[in-house]
């Protein structure tokens, strides 16, 4: 299921991230910064939605927007009953419709938001997404002071907050059309292996992407999935290649891999993931890309792992879904 | 794609985990916590006066505390990442998985927090420790009478 748009435009981006993003090769380019992963916070979660929040204050700073200008927020994260989104949106009294699908909530975001915006319903809207390592390994893990030796396929939870203001006037960047992902399922059970869980879901939606758009692989200077990691990243090349005959190693990066620097920061293992993973890296470092017309034709396809302990526990398979976005600078 | 098919992909790409090495420093770092203790007992029955039995009683809430407290001081995970079962199987990895628990869920209060869950990890450990003591007991009594 592709939408072309017409009219939806990106205006501006905000990233706020955590130590171990900072260390990484992207950061000099984000907003904000923090050297302590509590962010001055009492609690995990109580971080994560500050994160979450001060990418929002940042963009209406940035954007010079009041909060009664902004038509709809629509925001996601890790946490259970998407806390983190519901309370870092609360003070600023906006429409708000919260969203989950795992790591790939940010696309989801944009294809809802621009999808209003092109229908002309509204005439902006700010997608939000964070994700907190501590608050994730707690929720979804062990304590996080429990020492628990994790494989290599393992990935790290990105902490950091991300948020997009798309709009209908005309800027540099265009949200050009938007692919859905369909839920995924390879049998995949191993929690410390979710590249090899989402691979399938990021092939399936490029592919459907391609072959709805009519579009060769080359037609894109950039694809770029969202946290599939080191290993995960190999399956993708392979799995396109064996299933649809289709070579993307010329054109396609992951942004669990370009976050972190996996050779020297040995704790991140495969790279990065989570739902401010694929956006973190995305507004901070592609779309400046495309504005300044480095790049011209972008595919993001962030994706998720739709993992849920309980019922991996009950023995069921790791499900993962991919939707992807397709931007383009403006001629 | 098969989900077969899918799966030998998968497998061609996974890492290499190092696990002869990880069961070389598992068994040094072990060793080293047994000669510890060892040590302690020696110590403790020396200077205190007190049956090797009871030093033995001494040594393990030294060991129980230094992991607690080492725990509580934000090192002892790494430590832990590090020697993996050489400091998980000794009581040390019992006390800093409750420990752990323990801080992690202090925010949610003593009852809500601390209190239904700082046996997360370790719950296990103390049910089917109770359940094997008991039935390797009856077996034992079985066999070779209450001696």
């Amino acid at each position: 299921m592709t939408f072309k748009f017409n009219e939806v435009y990106i205006n501006n981006t905000a990233t706020v991230v955590g130590p171990y993003e900072k260390e990484g090769p992207l950061g000099n380019k984000f907003d904000k910064t923090y050297d302590d992963l509590y962010t001055g916070e009492k609690s995990w979660e109580k971080s994560e939605t500050k994160l979450l929040e001060e990418s929002i204050d940042i963009l209406l700073n940035k954007t010079k927007k009041k909060k009664d200008e902004i038509d709809l927020i629509i925001a996601g994260d890790l946490l259970n009953q998407i806390s983190a989104s519901c309370y870092g949106v609360e003070k600023f009294k906006i429409p708000f419709l919260g969203i989950y699908s795992a790591c790939t909530t940010s696309t989801e975001g944009i294809l809802i938001a621009s999808t209003f915006i092109d229908n002309k319903r509204i005439k902006n809207a700010i997608v939000s997404v964070s994700s907190h390592n501590m608050a994730s390994e707690k929720q979804f893990r062990n304590p996080t002071e429990y020492g628990a030796p994790k494989p290599k396929t393992a990935t790290f939870t990105t902490t950091g907050g991300a948020s997009v203001l798309l709009q209908s006037t005309k800027t540099k960047v265009k949200v050009e059309s938007a692919t859905i992902g369909k839920v995924c399922n390879m049998d995949q059970t191993d929690p410390n292996n979710m590249g090899a869980a989402m691979a399938v879901a990021a092939a399936d939606t490029i592919y459907n992407h391609l072959k709805d758009t009519k579009r060769d692989i080359n037609y894109y200077d950039l694809i770029i999935t969202g946290d599939l990691g080191i290993y995960g990243k190999d399956i993708l090349i392979e799995y396109m290649k064996s299933e649809y005959g289709l070579d993307i190693s010329a054109n396609y990066n992951d942004s669990g891999v370009m976050i972190y620097n996996t050779e020297t920061q040995e704790e991140v293992l495969a790279g990065g993931s989570g739902p401010a993973c694929s956006p973190l890296v995305n507004y901070s470092y592609i779309i400046p890309l495309l504005e300044k017309k480095t790049l011209n034709k972008v595919l993001i396809v962030a994706t998720g792992a739709l993992f849920c302990p309980t019922f991996v526990y009950q023995k069921q398979p790791i499900l993962s879904i991919s939707h992807a976005v397709s931007l383009e600078s403006v001629k | 794609m098969e989900k077969k098919d899918y799966k030998k992909i998968v497998d061609k790409h996974k890492a290499k985990e190092t696990r002869v090495q990880n069961g070389i420093v598992a068994f040094l770092t072990g060793g080293l916590v047994g000669v510890i203790a060892e040590f302690l007992i020696q110590v403790y029955s020396y200077f205190l006066d007190i049956s090797t039995q009871d030093a033995s009683v001494f040594m393990i809430v030294t060991l129980i505390f230094i992991a607690a407290l080492f725990t509580a001081l934000g090192f002892f995970d790494k430590w832990v990442n590090f020697a993996k079962c050489g400091l998980i199987i000794p009581i040390t990895g019992f006390a800093h998985s409750m420990m752990s628990s323990g801080m992690e869920y202090k925010k949610e209060g003593l009852i809500y927090g601390i209190g239904s869950n700082i046996f997360k990890l370790a719950g296990s450990v103390i049910l089917y420790g109770v359940v094997s003591a008991w039935f390797f007991g009856t077996i034992r009594f079985l066999l070779f009478g209450g001696v």
